[in-house]
């Protein structure tokens, strides 16, 4: 379970929001709402511990992320607005690479199906830089299928550059996610056919 | 343990092969600033012998710097180095995968071609051994110190004049050690002491430089 108490975040020197607070429970899934520039990417990265917050708290399983680092990134996958694709490697070295470096025990053979089942199966061995946005963004999101085993998933606008069957493809794997018991956390400006309606947390509600 | 240091070693490697051209420029800045000081000071043999160690060693640091800046730009624009802190092996681990690539692809060429420099400078046989071993030791240390001024400078607007002003001054005692101990060897007094010095110094840069580097990364992206 993730719970979030009291979360201010200071970026400049500017308050974006204060006294943020929500929980997320196994099987749910939030999507972060608010007008541009509120903070909604501040917010995920504050959840991923890749930033740190003003003031605040941000406990897994009941422990602070701070003290346990290791194990919440260990049940964690981030995919933030870069898609982390290198233009000198192939879709499926960036995948292959990206899955390692997490830690991620998947073969070759994983990938490859990943790419293919996300519609990238004629790009698998083109350098990364001729790709489309929608392609480049479809390789970061190829990570859902081989991440299973990370109950926390906090994705930047996911839906971006992708064409309609994707975003519904996309959805359905969220909610599949969270029927499995897995969370998601999400931000995005579309409306996506979702299984069930997403709880949103509305980040202008605690602008400053 | 160390999935994230294979993969990421494995990977700089191969992109190290992919931008060879890189890694060809830096070589081929090696050596024509090695090249520029016959015509700077004249091409008498004593004089260029005399100043051989110096001129190898600071060309071989400069050229260590300027491509310093490229060891963590490019995962930190497309989003990699946000992943790498996500993993949940230790920073310092994947940072020393990310050093030693850097130095097997840039440091290990210079190395290699500097007793060929040394040559055109007239350096007596003797001192080359010396040479390539003070620049095994010496290089990696350059690399380990640059790391942690690549980290602190990223993202900022006009980081490569920053980096060079932070860690130039941190590569003195290098330069020193490392030049010494070819003249050492030369003027008959051994070069044991400066080699120590200098192994010394890459062990503790081993141990300290990747924590900090790896402190610097976490700041550099929040």
């Amino acid at each position: 379970m993730l719970e979030v108490e009291n979360l201010a975040c200071l970026k400049g020197d500017r308050l974006l929001f204060r006294d943020l607070a929500f929980r997320l429970q196994a099987g749910g899934l939030l999507r972060v709402a608010g007008p541009n520039g509120v903070g909604k990417t501040s917010l995920l990265r504050l959840v991923t511990g890749l930033a740190l917050p003003e003031a605040g708290e941000i406990r897994w399983r009941g422990e602070s992320i701070r003290r346990a680092r290791e194990a919440f990134h260990g049940d964690l996958l981030y995919l933030g607005h870069a898609a982390a694709l290198n233009d000198l490697l192939s879709p499926l070295e960036n995948l292959r690479f990206a899955c390692a470096a997490a830690g991620d025990a998947v073969d070759e053979d994983d990938c490859v199906q990943a790419l293919q089942r996300i519609g990238l199966a004629d790009q698998l061995d083109l350098p990364a830089r001729v790709l489309s946005q929608g392609q480049r963004r479809r390789v970061g999101l190829a990570r859902l299928f081989l991440s299973n085993a990370r109950p926390l998933w906090v994705l930047d606008e996911p839906f971006t550059a992708l064409d309609v069957r994707a975003v519904a493809d996309l959805a359905a794997t969220l909610s599949q996610h969270c029927d499995a018991g897995g969370m998601v956390m999400l931000t995005t400006h579309q409306d996506a056919p979702f299984a069930r309606p997403p709880e949103v947390l509305d980040v202008g509600v605690f602008a400053c | 343990m160390l999935s994230t240091f294979l993969a990421v070693l494995r990977r700089d490697l191969l992109l190290a092969w992919r931008g060879r051209a890189d890694v060809l420029v830096t070589l081929a800045f090696f050596i024509i600033v090695v090249c520029l000081f016959p015509f700077g000071v004249g091409a008498e043999p004593n004089q260029l012998r005399a100043i051989a160690p110096g001129v190898l060693w600071v060309a071989a640091l400069l050229a260590c710097l300027l491509s310093l800046h490229r060891l963590f730009a490019q995962d930190y624009s497309d989003g990699t180095l946000e992943q790498l802190l996500l993993s949940s092996e230790p920073a310092a681990l994947w940072v020393m995968a990310k050093v030693l690539a850097f130095w097997l692809s840039t440091g290990l060429p210079v190395v290699a071609v500097a007793p060929a420099m040394g040559l055109l400078l007239d350096l007596e046989q003797g001192g080359l051994p010396v040479l390539i071993l003070s620049l095994l030791l010496g290089t990696p240390i350059l690399a380990l110190l640059g790391a942690v001024g690549a980290a602190l400078t990223l993202g900022l607007r006009g980081g490569g004049m920053l980096l060079a002003l932070l860690v130039l001054p941190l590569f003195v005692p290098v330069l020193i050690f490392g030049a010494g101990a070819v003249e050492a060897e030369l003027s008959g007094s051994g070069a044991a002491a400066h080699l120590l010095l200098l192994g010394g110094g890459l062990a503790g840069a081993l141990a300290l430089a990747p924590v900090a580097c790896a402190a610097a990364l976490r700041i550099s992206t929040d």
